[in-house]
């Protein structure tokens, strides 16, 4: 929970990770050359006094990431969103067994999504009901440009991945967290499309598809697609430290959000361990559009409340407690 | 830089960025550059290893192509640095693969859609930029009015100008009495989509303007020690 100006405010971080990238982990160079990628993100969009040493930024180890997230960060719930990266590293890149041992530790605290993968065929069809069940999953986090041996990426809209989307439907695995990356078969076509998005939001309606930050480089496609499917959120994962960069940029992203979609389908999320939560709440709490942007209306209270926590509180059913709600009278009237 | 070096550099000014719509002299993507006699020897980079291949496969075969037509050069070599997919492309332009055959199975036909598709995207930002200054500009102007405003009407400035380069990438006419608020083949909205399509358009150019930025940040940070724009460098 973080406090600010009489305001209590009720804080989901929707999406973080627990990695390891060591080099003794890097499978081959595309392992060290992805989390240079991380670093070069983190470098480049965060305040100094958040930098991190590339050896820590390399492993945090759970102890670190609940005192991040919980202690120093005002994170009331966080939500892990698995990347399995196993052409890159030798045990993966996240660490599923550690994370789901601390999921298992703090059960009001933490959530664990886990990944799947189409391209696995009937043997993945069956580990996902296994994981299902192990993990009692509620959501999933699918990765479209990870690359399987000969192959560099997937569509959410291929035959299989229908396949996979049935059984999360059966399952009850409601909601779909996907990270559009770049490179996908055949490379004629923009790698970072997200039309694919729009089909399987059309066919599974019960499904919710959660697009990490929020579709970019893609974000008028994103916002487009949002617009017409009442099943797809963004999640401000990469997109919120532009507050510090850039604020005005930001302003722009969240606007265009707030336009096209409405407040109750953005998430927030600190895309632990690129950024530390601590700095993008209590800054995003701070944050306004700037008055000269006439054409994007102020942000509410109400509506920061909402990103920060209540909206993903309703997708995963996270109890909150009363004090921290929005009153009923508010939620009717910002509808 | 000397005569010819700079003469290869101006050259690879008309090489652009599809997706930033921005040349890569610009960006800071040519990282180096070296001219001997007739041979000239090009190493681009991108602000990370995973830049989209086709994107960069693109850029450097077309700075292949820019410096292959200039009157002089006998000899062209460009190398891509530190990607992800360095030694594929580079050993299909050293060998002239074209795209399919430096990718192989992963390439279909060809990156005409790609290009086309971003020829689009960056008409339509063009168009937001100037439409926009013209709202600024005139407080009187309605966005419902905007489907009336016509090329002889915006200013004769730099966005002006650089929608009229975007409508000449597209095949379009630039006469005054042209519709700026048009789609990628020309065609006006209807007047009632107006407001719609100016929105749109926002997004797109917002889309656009903020990745330019993220990458020059980037590109910035994966490279602090070498110089951004190679132009300031002597040989």
């Amino acid at each position: 929970m973080y406090r600010k100006d009489g305001e209590s405010y009720f804080i989901i971080d929707a999406h973080v990770a627990l990695w390891d990238a060591r080099p003794e982990n890097q499978r081959n160079i595309h392992g060290k050359q992805f989390i240079d990628c991380f670093y070069d993100y983190h470098r480049n969009l965060s305040p100094d006094s958040e930098l991190w040493p590339y050896e820590e930024f390399l492993y945090q180890g759970g102890e670190r990431l609940m005192r991040d997230l919980f202690d120093d960060g005002y994170v009331d719930h966080a939500i892990f969103q698995p990347a399995l990266l196993g052409d890159f590293y030798e045990n993966g890149f996240g660490q599923t067994e550690q994370a789901f041992a601390l999921t298992r530790q703090h059960p009001d605290k933490l959530t664990y999504n886990h990944c799947w993968d189409p391209r696995f065929g009937e043997v993945g069809l069956k580990q996902l009901r296994e994981d299902a069940k192990r993990f009692d999953l509620k959501g999933t986090k699918l990765y479209t440009a990870e690359w399987r041996g000969e192959s560099r990426g997937w569509k959410l809209d291929d035959p299989w991945s229908y396949r996979y989307l049935e059984v999360c439907q059966e399952l009850g695995i409601r909601n779909i967290h996907i990270h559009k990356g770049p490179t996908i078969r055949p490379l004629d076509k923009d790698a970072f499309d997200v039309a694919d998005v729009d089909k399987v939001a059309t066919d599974f309606p019960d499904l919710n598809f959660v697009i990490e930050h929020c579709g970019l480089p893609r974000l008028e496609d994103f916002c487009w697609i949002a617009t017409q499917e009442p099943n797809v959120h963004a999640g401000l994962a990469v997109a919120i430290p532009f507050m510090h960069t850039r604020p005005r940029y930001f302003a722009e992203i969240i606007g265009e959000l707030l336009y096209w979609l409405d407040e109750d389908r953005v998430q927030f999320s600190s895309d632990y361990a690129l950024w530390t939560p601590r700095w993008l709440i209590e800054r995003f709490v701070d944050f306004q559009i700037p008055e000269d942007m006439t054409e994007y209306a102020p942000l509410t209270t109400a509506q920061k409340k909402k990103i920060l926590g209540l909206n993903a509180a309703a997708m995963y059913d996270i109890p909150v407690p009363a004090e921290l709600r929005l009153p009923e009278s508010r939620t009717a009237e910002v509808a | 830089m000397r005569g010819p070096e700079q003469d290869a550099f101006a050259a690879l000014g008309a090489v652009v960025d599809p997706e930033l719509d921005e040349p890569i002299t610009d960006l800071g993507f040519v990282r180096s550059l070296v001219v001997d006699e007739g041979s000239v020897t090009v190493h681009l980079r991108l602000p990370t290893a995973f830049c989209a291949p086709n994107f960069a496969y693109l850029m450097a075969s077309d700075a292949k192509d820019v410096l292959t037509d200039l009157p002089w050069t006998r000899a062209v070599t460009v190398e891509l640095d530190d990607h992800h997919d360095s030694e594929m492309i580079n050993r299909g332009l050293a060998a002239d693969a074209g795209y399919r055959g430096t990718f192989g199975d992963e390439a279909d036909s060809d990156l005409d859609d790609l290009r086309r598709t971003f020829r689009r995207k960056a008409h339509t930002a063009a168009v937001e930029r100037v439409l926009t200054g013209m709202l600024r500009a005139d407080p009187e102007l309605a966005e419902t009015e905007l489907h009336r405003i016509a090329i002889a009407d915006l200013p004769d400035d730099n966005t002006t100008r650089a929608l009229l380069r975007r409508r000449e990438a597209l095949g379009l006419d630039t006469d005054g009495q042209l519709p700026v608020l048009v789609d990628e083949r020309g065609s006006p909205y209807p007047p009632d989509q107006a407001p719609l399509r100016l929105r749109l358009a926002r997004s797109t150019r917002i889309s656009i303007d903020g990745n330019a930025h993220f990458c020059r940040g980037l590109l910035r940070t994966r490279y602090p020690d070498e110089p951004l724009d190679l132009k300031e460098t002597t040989a």
